[in-house]
């Protein structure tokens, strides 16, 4: 259980250790149950409201791209064309490293 | 000590040959100044979508039919979502629920024991076959603790091919991904070149006794050629039997193969399990095929793929392509692996023999035998070679008609090699090669080697 807690933490990175953090989350959790409420028996879930519509196939052309100037006027960092970006995945401290106290339930 | 079964599954990924990418009209190309070959969909800005490129679907309808799917003539596009500086929108769209293709097979051949002699057949079975879009690249700098992101590959189209777990080592393994490498290059569906990316091999690994359950599996990345995979798997397989007999557990994580030191060593993004929050991709409706019986009566053609047109359509795969060499040519079958093995050989071996009278059974020794291994000794690729299949099949016709003998032949093709233009007929003549057809001259040889060696002679008469 404890390492459960711990991934969810990680997945959507909400700190249980926050009381109102965990109330919110009750709350958005309650919200979202009233799903349940509808009686969904012999109905086909829908993907997508396009469901009925015929997909646009491309021709194989080239006419996009070569915009790397525009495209850079957004980057808060750039280094000679490329993108900069932090550094890989940073993990977070490990489950031992850490105290995790949860009040309420 | 209780048998090990190894059991090995792969994750190929290979781009699809096409102009543009899969759901945007920039270029695909493989070296290009970083960022050059992005459109605004391919950099996830927003109020951009995606439009699907025809060619790539028609690339996966044909993989999939060489590979025997059934192809689906309703399939759907998903999101897979994962955080990374190459994946600008925070998901790839990919097929997911119901793919273009599924349930296909693959069969390819080995060696046993090595020897070229003795071949068997073996088939891997095709779980299903994937549209999805490639990433960006990042290149990581540590001193500098960034990572600097090119997209130029983001949104290439690519087919994922999953294979079940029917193989049991690196050289099967190897062997699976050589032929479907082929496949896809005389489809042309990809290029398929492991070392520009154009193909990219993931192994899945474990180990477990006879009659037991399957054992925890890891995943093996970075594999970049087909000796490394052969090299990885083997690998990971010893070490997850070292692991397990010396009553540790294997986690089930994502290794990195080392090539420099040749072992699998886990790799530090991929922790646990990852949690892809799969969705249906909302901008795109389900993507329709048709056959022939199918076919709408008055619809755009360009807004149709068939894929009853496209099966006729299907160039001949190197399994039919090897029969037919074996029966037109009565070379040996593992003749023809190794003729479809090397860029351009085949073709080499066809106009050789259309050059030359000799018996094409004969003519294959000496492509395999001395063209092959010449090239191979200098590293040179058939295109490459200094001796032409018009030079080749000259000097097979002087051997033929007995002008030369072979011993003085294998000294022409030496001579030839050095690619100083010069012809079969003049190199024969320089080393006065030819074969002594004048009888009284012959015997004057032979009375001076008798001559020459009165001792011997006694010898001989003597018994």
């Amino acid at each position: 259980p404890a390492q459960l807690l711990d991934r969810l933490e990680r997945l959507a990175l909400v700190d249980f250790r926050d009381a109102e953090g965990v109330e919110r989350l009750q709350e958005a959790i309650r919200f979202a149950e009233q799903l349940q409420e509808v009686n969904t028996d012999g109905v086909e879930p829908m993907d997508s409201v396009l469901e009925d519509r015929c997909l646009y196939l491309r021709e194989d052309d080239v006419t996009e791209g070569n915009c790397a100037k525009e495209l850079l006027k957004n980057a808060r960092e750039k280094v000679e064309e490329y993108f900069v970006a932090p550094p890989g995945n940073i993990p977070l401290p490990k489950l031992d490293e850490q105290e995790t106290v949860l009040r309420g339930s | 000590l209780a048998p090990w079964v190894p059991v090995v599954g792969l994750e190929i990924h290979a781009q699809i040959s096409s102009n543009s990418k899969l759901f945007s009209a920039s270029q695909v190309q493989f070296a290009a100044p970083p960022n050059s070959l992005v459109s605004f969909f391919d950099a996830s800005l927003p109020g951009t979508l995606p439009v699907l490129n025809r060619r790539c679907v028609e690339a996966a309808v044909m993989t999939g039919l060489a590979l025997n799917c059934s192809i689906n003539k309703r399939s759907l596009f998903d999101r897979k979502h994962y955080f990374y500086a190459d994946l600008p929108a925070g998901y790839q769209i990919t097929q997911q629920r119901v793919p273009i293709a599924v349930n296909g097979s693959l069969s390819y051949s080995l060696c046993i024991d090595n020897k070229m002699s003795q071949m068997v057949t073996r088939t891997v079975r095709i779980k299903q076959i994937q549209l999805e879009q490639d990433s960006g690249k990042s290149l990581h700098d540590d001193t500098r603790s960034q990572t600097l992101v090119d997209l130029n590959r983001a949104g290439v189209g690519l087919m994922e091919v999953v294979m079940e777990p029917d193989m049991c080592c690196g050289e099967e393994a190897a062997a699976a991904v050589r032929e479907l490498q082929l496949i896809l290059q005389t489809l042309g569906s990809s290029q398929a070149v492991m070392a520009e990316g154009q193909l990219r091999v993931d192994a899945n690994v474990s180990v477990h006794h006879p009659g037991e359950p399957y054992g925890v599996r890891t995943e093996v990345k970075n594999i970049n050629s087909i000796r490394f995979l052969a090299k990885a798997v083997d690998y990971e397989i010893q070490r997850q039997i070292e692991e397990l007999e010396n009553g540790r557990t294997i986690l089930n994580e994502t290794r990195a193969f080392d090539s420099k030191l040749g072992c699998t060593v886990p790799m530090r993004d991929k922790e646990g399990e990852q949690d892809y929050r799969f969705m249906p991709e909302p901008n795109l409706p389900p993507l329709i095929l048709y056959d022939a019986e199918s076919l709408p009566a008055n619809m755009d053609h360009q807004q149709v793929v068939n894929i009853d047109w496209i099966h006729e359509r299907l160039p001949d795969l190197p399994s039919v392509k090897r029969a037919k060499l074996v029966e037109q040519y009565g070379i040996l079958p593992e003749h023809s692996f190794t003729l479809l093995n090397e860029d351009g050989l085949m073709e080499f071996f066809e106009n050789t023999v259309k050059q030359t009278q000799m018996k094409p059974r004969k003519v294959i020794g000496w492509i395999l035998n001395d063209l092959l291994s010449y090239l191979k000794k200098h590293s040179l690729t058939v295109k490459e070679s200094p001796v032409s299949s018009l030079l080749l099949g000259d000097l097979l016709n002087l051997l033929e008609r007995k002008d030369i003998t072979a011993a003085a032949a294998k000294q022409v093709l030496a001579e030839l090699w050095k690619g100083e233009g010069k012809s079969p007929l003049e190199i024969i003549k320089e080393k006065k090669l030819e074969v002594i057809q004048d009888h009284k001259e012959l015997e004057q040889i032979c009375q001076a080697v008798i001559d020459g060696h009165e001792n011997e002679v006694i010898m001989v008469v003597l018994g």
